[in-house]
């Protein structure tokens, strides 16, 4: 079955089971390999893209359910080169460490971001549920911080 | 950064063998092409090449999983080498290169927080020789004596003489001289690359989803396989319905794979998974399906009082002590199976032709993974290639090659077509090699002024080495199992003197696969010992530290890092309101270690407050990267201690996803604070042996919010959840 989506600012058309998780689309598909498979359950976060602007788990998103209005964007798509705020945070801190989960991570912190110009630690705690394994929460957590505070938002504390 | 090596970058193998791991491995001898490759990219040696342009590429035999462990052999390169640290650049060379050159970069195998440790002495020398060729090159083409002439970030300099030169220049010429006998390594106090906090080496690509993992590997025509073997251990595929999918959309063919799985290669992986799911199987289970967690409990149980026991340490007569003694204190502990769980799913990808085979894989030992590979393809491993990737975590699990030998056993049924193989995260906690599950009696005795006389530590459970390493035992004893708990040495010693001490070990091996897991027995072991020296303490009526003191006199290494954690958590002062702390302290890995935890508990809800985490490594390479480590470690290690199980049932993992099997999130996350300490003399591990204090910190402390002693993991099973 034929889908038209917008990826990253550009019209697509692919063919496939109406089923199909958005994310195996995006991999697939399209060959936007940035954003992973971690679970497919929605319980890890790697697969984190947005839906127009909302941080959203594309491995238990039917591709079917995406309008052709909608507007994607993946890891590749948040900046043209990694100048978004929050990839800058990430890179001043060194945050990753295999990095597996990152796309995923900056993807939810930027889409929190984007809603929240100065999320407190409660804020963060409750919408950054994605899985981490190597343990890369402390800097995550300062690395939102320091956008936030770039931003000249005043972080209250949690 | 380049990670993908082209496959015939200096010639080709022609002939010979070598034996590693059983298997016949070919070596690779120089071709008429090869002068003209060192021409275009001046290897000065193995370790360096410098190309004109300035570039630095420094190779690194590890592999990179998270750990920095790429970063930090580039800085102990480099700084000997006395390069522009702003030019590094990084490659892994490929097994079969290694094979072909004599085993030149050393072991591949990265594992046991062995990638710095045990490679600095070589990757410096490296670093070192390419420099004195260098300089060498430049003081003939001055006709100057070399020790006239300096170094300073790639820019050779003969002051006299007022001349200067750079590394691109004369690399070339440098790559023509011979080696020199021998190299002096700086002394540690004066590195200026190494020993410094630097930023990674590979954080970039990693920020923009350009980074390329084994999962995300396309080849030219490539297909994709999902696969599915028996959930049960020790079943087998009795049969399959391959023409009840062959219809669906993008199939190309089901295949089975040895006589476990069966798999559905097609166009995408969500066809292959989807066919896969709708394929009609019939297993036949085996003998296994009787088991369970608790007749694997029961057996274990068994073994603590069982006769038959092999001695890890021993000193005096802790039996005699222990039944002459004023007061004696018993405990029985247990540690559960767990699943490593990296969040890249198992993956590899393969391309069979009856000539050759070459596979794309994320590994912890890419020449294990050759050798897996040219076993599976049935070709000689001079037919075979192995291309290393950045792995999305390997916490031990990547050193096993199952996905590896799957991945070219598919293959080799499509001849000519690429075949990426990628597990679903099903398939990755059913088929994983657990954190074996282990029990332990511990029997202390005090005398009548609280001293401890004797312990008796029975551990008895499951060993590694039986399964995976039989070669490594020593007469049917399993050393490994006694990490952390040895009587000396550089590895693993106990920290503390007690007269009458006897360590031993009741093996028993149930039929779930066990296997490396960060950390490895140093996790079971630390929670044994800290906490039991805990109730210990409690027995006698002492203060925790003190009474830890009393027994560690004649171990400063050990104290030091306690020390220094008590002193950062205010031990000697009363913590917050409702606050309790503990303690714990172990060596591994070459490497001493301390945790001090600050918890709270109400109404069932532990809180971990924070942490402070001390570790003497002996030298710290990149600090930086040490203190991710540590606090990485607590990640994993509170996630064992507060949700990870994996229940068997039926013969069986029952944890199949995370949503049963619950790992530490960011709301859980407590303040790590840490101290590194590298007290000189030795080389430590860091990846794994912090992971061994996170747990029996927390439930010391944990004893001391509720006086109730906790003696198994995880703290789910009780009730008590992170708040």
């Amino acid at each position: 079955m034929a889908f038209t989506l917008k990826i990253n600012g550009t019209e697509r058309s692919v063919d496939a089971e109406p089923d199909t998780p958005l994310l195996w689309v995006l991999r697939e598909q399209i060959g936007l390999t940035g954003t992973k498979y971690g679970c497919g359950i929605a319980q890890c976060g790697a697969c984190t893209v947005h839906v127009d602007g909302v941080a959203t788990r594309s491995c238990a998103m039917p591709v079917s359910a995406i309008g052709p209005e909608q507007q994607i964007v993946t890891i590749e798509g948040l900046s043209p080169d990694g100048s978004h705020p929050v990839q800058k945070a990430w890179l001043a801190l060194d945050v990753p460490q295999c990095g597996y989960c990152q796309s995923g991570m900056i993807m939810a912190a930027a889409a929190l971001l984007q809603q929240n110009k100065s999320p407190s630690d409660d804020d963060i705690a409750a919408e950054i549920t994605n899985i981490c394994r190597c343990g890369t929460y402390n800097r995550v957590r300062a690395a939102i911080r320091q956008v936030a505070a770039a931003a000249g938002g005043t972080a209250r504390n949690g | 950064m380049t990670i993908v090596q082209s496959v015939s970058r200096r010639g080709f193998i022609v002939s010979g063998a070598a034996a590693i791991g059983g298997l016949s491995l070919g070596f690779r001898v120089p071709v008429a092409g090869e002068a003209l490759a060192a021409e275009a990219m001046p290897e000065v040696n193995a370790w360096v090449v410098i190309q004109p342009d300035e570039t630095v590429v420094i190779r690194i035999a590890r592999s990179e999983m998270g750990q920095g462990t790429l970063t930090g052999l580039a800085q102990l390169v480099a700084e000997e080498l006395g390069c522009d640290w702003a030019r590094v650049t990084t490659e892994y060379p490929s097994p079969a290169e290694n094979l072909a050159r004599d085993r030149i970069w050393g072991n591949f195998s990265t594992a046991g927080s062995r990638g710095i440790r045990e490679s600095q002495d070589y990757v410096r020398k490296g670093g070192a020789a390419a420099r004195e060729m260098l300089v060498a090159a430049a003081a003939a083409e001055w006709q100057v004596p070399a020790a006239e002439c300096t170094v300073d970030k790639g820019v050779i300099t003969h002051a006299a003489s007022g001349r200067s030169t750079s590394f691109g220049k004369v690399a070339t010429a440098a790559a023509r001289l011979p080696p020199p006998a021998e190299v002096r390594l700086k002394d540690p106090k004066d590195w200026t690359i190494a020993g410094r906090p630097l930023p990674r080496l590979d954080t970039a690509d990693k920020l923009t989803g350009r980074q390329v993992y084994g999962a995300d590997i396309v080849r030219p025509g490539m297909l994709n396989a999902a696969i599915k073997a028996c959930t049960v251990f020790g079943g087998r595929v009795k049969s399959f319905d391959a023409a009840a999918v062959a219809g669906m959309p993008g199939v190309r063919k089901v295949v089975q794979v040895d006589d476990t799985a069966v798999a559905v290669v097609a166009d995408t992986w969500w066809r292959a998974k989807t066919a896969l799911d709708a394929l009609p199987i019939v297993w036949d289970e085996g003998p296994n399906t009787g088991i369970s967690s608790t007749s694997i409990a029961e057996a274990l149980a068994a073994g603590l009082d069982a006769d038959d026991a092999f001695v890890g340490t021993r000193a005096g007569d802790a039996r005699a002590a222990i039944a002459g003694a004023a007061k004696t204190v018993t405990a029985d502990y247990a540690y559960p199976y767990q699943a490593h769980a990296t969040m890249e799913p198992m993956n590899a990808t393969a391309l069979w032709t009856p000539e050759r085979c070459e596979v794309w894989c994320p590994t912890q030992n890419s020449e294990a993974s050759l050798a897996t590979a040219a076993q599976a393809a049935g070709l000689p491993a001079r037919q075979c290639e192995v291309h290393k990737l950045l792995l999305g975590g390997g916490f031990g699990r990547r050193g096993f090659q199952d996905y590896v030998r799957q991945a070219v056993l598919i293959a080799k049924q499509i001849p000519g077509t690429p075949v990426k193989l990628l597990w679903s995260r099903e398939e990755d906690m059913l088929h994983d090699h657990y954190h074996p599950a282990t029990q332990c009696r511990l029997t202390g005795a005090l005398d009548a002024d609280g001293n401890l006389v004797a312990l008796h530590m029975r551990i008895s459970g499951q060993s590694i080495l039986a399964s995976v390493r039989p070669e490594a035992m020593q007469n049917g004893m399993d050393p490994v199992v006694f990490q952390g708990l040895n009587p000396g040495g550089a590895e693993g010693a106990i920290g503390y003197t007690i007269p009458n001490l006897l360590i031993d070990h009741a093996m028993r091996n149930p039929p779930v696969p066990p296997g490396f897991w960060r950390g490895v027995n140093l996790n079971q072991n630390a929670l044994y010992l800290e906490c039991f020296i805990d109730e210990l303490a409690h027995a006698a009526g002492q203060d925790p530290l003190a009474f830890r003191r009393r027994l560690m006199a004649n171990h400063p290494k050990h104290l030091a890092v306690l020390e220094a954690v008590a002193q950062r958590i205010g031990w000697d002062s009363p913590p917050p309101q409702g606050v309790h702390r503990g303690l714990a302290q172990i060596m591994g890995y070459g490497s001493y270690v301390a945790a001090a935890a600050e918890v709270s508990v109400a109404d069932g809800r532990l809180r971990i407050h924070r942490i402070v985490a001390a570790t003497d490594p002996g030298h710290a390479v990149n600090p930086a990267q040490i203190e991710r480590q540590v606090e990485g470690s607590f990640v994993y290690g509170l996630s064992a201690c507060l949700y990870g199980e994996c229940t068997i049932r039926g013969g069986r993992v029952e944890q199949e996803n995370f949503d049963t099997y619950t790992v530490l999130r960011l709301d859980e996350m407590p303040a790590v604070e840490t101290i590194i300490m590298p007290s000189g003399g030795f080389w430590g591990g860091v990846g794994e042996p912090t992971i061994a204090v996170a747990a029996p910190a927390v439930l010391n402390a944990l004893f001391a919010a509720t006086g109730q002693r906790i003696r198994t993991v995880p703290l789910v099973n009780h009730g008590l959840r992170n708040a």
